[in-house]
């Protein structure tokens, strides 16, 4: 056993202390594989970065009331006799003497992506008096909120970053109206970076959608209340047709949607990469069992066992993939974890989000690269293991 | 004397797609404890065939081949795989050491196959460079070495691990007259000195002068039966 482990110890420095005599091989072949994980942990850390962001915008005692079976806001309806109704409802929470609810419009409207210099939608959002205070995390860092009743727009410091169009102090026109730009806010990690806001009542009128709503968000007394309110809403025959979530559930539900996306091309691209990288690995691998092979017989001959020189080459092609590795997740580091972009979110709309890797995606990546380095050199290192041990082999 | 090595029967034949080629048909030869013997014969005789058999680097079709009394022809091979790290020490043409280890880590490297420590490898592997007279170039790599200074590691090599018995396949074939005279030379000291016992198969009869007798392989057979067996 000790013999076999200096077996192995031994072959294996040889073949690692040979791989500069097949340099540009070896680099290519650690190129290939940092590039797959590369591009594995991009997918991934879009894919995780906007779900976070997605999922981070919920509260759980908040109730977000759409329309059943509509997958994002712009295609849901609820009216504003339905909206009285629910206001109610058991466990809604006064402020002020008034129920703390919010109906809201979702409109779309035209930005420019301040990387590209291209046209994209901005979602800009119709809010109730209540709408700043039922979303706790949101901050007004400079300027002030809008009045209730004016054209007056706060905007998303996100939107702001990623899209030009939209600055603070900025007369806009939208829609044949002239519109203030009089704040900015702050709502780090959720959807609602995103997004304009404006006061609901003008919103409706100004793109002349008298009397509509698409959601309504209440606050709840507490995260249990969310139940009994659903219970409620169901047994009213007016509200038929509208669902009660919390509002975390709400966003979940949207992160599966958006994330899944990019999750699949991630994997799709990630394995076909990764398969390219093991055809690498192992055309590496088979050149460097060739170019040993007068080696091998050697130490064959001399006594030593084929598993010490299928080990030798499995190492070999370990130690390359683990560099690859590395190399790709550090190259994940530099070049994108942390970095802001945007994407088409739920409801063709743009949404602002990071890129967040995580340690499950890490781990993932470097499972990948430990898997193409096992099997891009486990057949090499049987065909090493194979080498017949005989005098005329060594010969050459 | 007692017999090292004793054949008895053997037939070897390798097959070149449906043909069968024989190369050994009841194949009989002994060697002694402590004889050097040179094999000669003529291109595709069966020279390097025969010390593949002999060393357990090749396996026979037919008969029985015993080394010290014992048959090595029915091991499998992973036995004969321990058994060639014990009792042979092999010398070849080409010296086949390796380009990326230092002389006294090529001489090392079959006693990573032992239970040695390293302190003891350490002093065994000098012994054995001091043996072939390279005890001062125990660090340099092979090419900064000649050829026969690096058949000369490469005969350290051999026989660090004290083996009974050497095979040498051409071990003068790339080397120049009087080198080749040197390094024949050693050989016969350590047959003469450590009693190991030697084959060595050559091309050149200059070289088989060194050896005690020679034996003349042609198409598989010997021509002077009567002195192999
Ligand atoms: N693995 C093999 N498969 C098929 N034929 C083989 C194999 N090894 C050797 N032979 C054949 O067996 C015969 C004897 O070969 P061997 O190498 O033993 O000859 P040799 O006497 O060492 O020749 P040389 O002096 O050229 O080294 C040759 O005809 C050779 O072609
Ligand atoms: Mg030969």
């Amino acid at each position: 056993m000790a013999s076999l482990l200096n077996q192995i110890g031994a072959v294996t420095a040889l073949n690692v202390r040979s791989i500069p005599q097949r340099g540009w091989m070896s680099v290519a072949s650690v190129v290939a594989v940092a590039l797959t994980i590369a591009v594995l942990l991009f997918f991934l850390a879009l894919s995780n970065g906007l779900s976070q962001t997605v999922k981070g915008s919920g509260a759980d005692d908040v109730a977000i009331i759409i329309r059943e079976g509509s997958n994002a806001e712009l295609n849901s309806v609820v009216t504003r006799d339905q909206l009285s109704i629910l206001t109610t409802g058991p466990g809604v929470a006064q402020r002020q003497g008034r129920p703390s609810a919010s109906g809201e419009l979702l409109v779309i409207v035209d930005g420019v992506k301040r990387s590209t210099s291209t046209n994209a939608n901005m979602p800009f959002r119709g809010i109730g008096a209540e709408g700043l205070a039922l979303r706790r995390g949101v901050r007004i860092t400079e300027g002030r909120m809008f009045n209730p009743g004016t054209n007056e727009i706060v905007v998303g410091a996100g939107l702001l970053r990623e899209f030009s169009g939209f600055e603070f102090g900025k007369s806009i026109r939208l829609r044949g109206t002239t519109w203030q730009i009089v704040g900015v806010f702050e709502a780090p990690g959720t959807v609602f970076e995103s997004e304009l806001w404006a006061d609901i009542a003008v919103t409706q009128s100004l793109f002349n959608r008298p009397n509509v709503y698409q959601t309504m968000r209440i606050q709840l007394s507490s995260p249990d209340a969310v139940k009994a309110f659903q219970d409620w809403a169901k047994t009213d025959a007016r509200l038929n047709g509208l669902e009660v979530l919390s509002e975390r559930a709400y966003y979940a539900r949207q992160a599966s949607q958006s994330s899944a996306g990019f999750m699949f091309i991630g994997l799709v691209l990630g394995i076909m990469m990764a398969i390219g990288a093991l055809a690498g690995a192992l055309n590496t691998m088979y050149s460097s069992v060739a170019a040993r092979s007068a080696e091998i017989a050697t130490l064959r001959i001399i006594g030593f066992s084929g598993w010490a020189a299928f080990f030798g080459t499995m190492v070999e092609a370990l130690m390359l993939s683990a560099a690859g590795g590395a190399l790709g997740i550090l190259l994940a580091f530099v070049a994108f974890n942390g970095r802001t972009t945007s994407t088409l979110g739920a409801g063709f709309t743009q949404l602002v989000f990071q890129f967040q890797l995580s340690g499950g995606i890490v781990f993932a990546a470097i499972v990948m690269a430990i898997v193409i380095g096992l099997v891009g050199g486990f057949f090499p290192g049987i065909r090493a293991a194979r080498q017949r041990p005989q005098l005329e082999l060594a010969a050459q | 004397m007692t017999d090292l090595i004793r054949l008895t029967d053997v037939e070897k034949n390798y097959t070149r797609g449906k043909e069968k080629i024989s190369i050994f048909d009841k194949l009989t030869m002994r060697i002694e404890q402590g004889d050097f013997v040179a094999i000669m014969g003529p291109s595709g005789s069966g020279k390097t065939t025969l010390l593949n058999l002999l060393g357990g680097t090749d396996k026979a079709d037919k008969g029985a081949i015993e080394f010290d009394g014992k048959r090595i022809d029915n091991l499998n091979e992973g036995q004969l795989t321990a058994w060639r790290a014990a009792n042979v020490g092999f010398i070849f043409q080409f010296y086949n050491l390796m380009p990326i280890l230092t002389a006294a880590q090529n001489v090392e490297l079959p006693l990573l196959l032992t239970k040695l420590a390293p302190k003891k490898r350490r002093e065994n592997v000098a012994t054995a460079l001091k043996i072939v007279g390279l005890e001062d170039r125990a660090k340099h790599r092979p090419r900064e070495m000649s050829g026969g200074q690096q058949q000369r590691v490469a005969i350290a090599r051999a026989i660090v691990s004290d083996p009974k018995l050497l095979l040498c396949d051409e071990p003068t074939g790339d080397l120049d007259r009087t080198t080749a005279d040197e390094i024949l030379g050693t050989l016969q000291v350590l047959n003469r000195d450590l009693g190991k016992t030697i084959i060595m198969v050559t091309h050149d009869a200059q070289a088989a002068k060194f050896a005690k007798r020679t034996l003349h392989l042609d198409k598989g057979r010997f021509e002077q039966a009567e002195l192999a067996a």
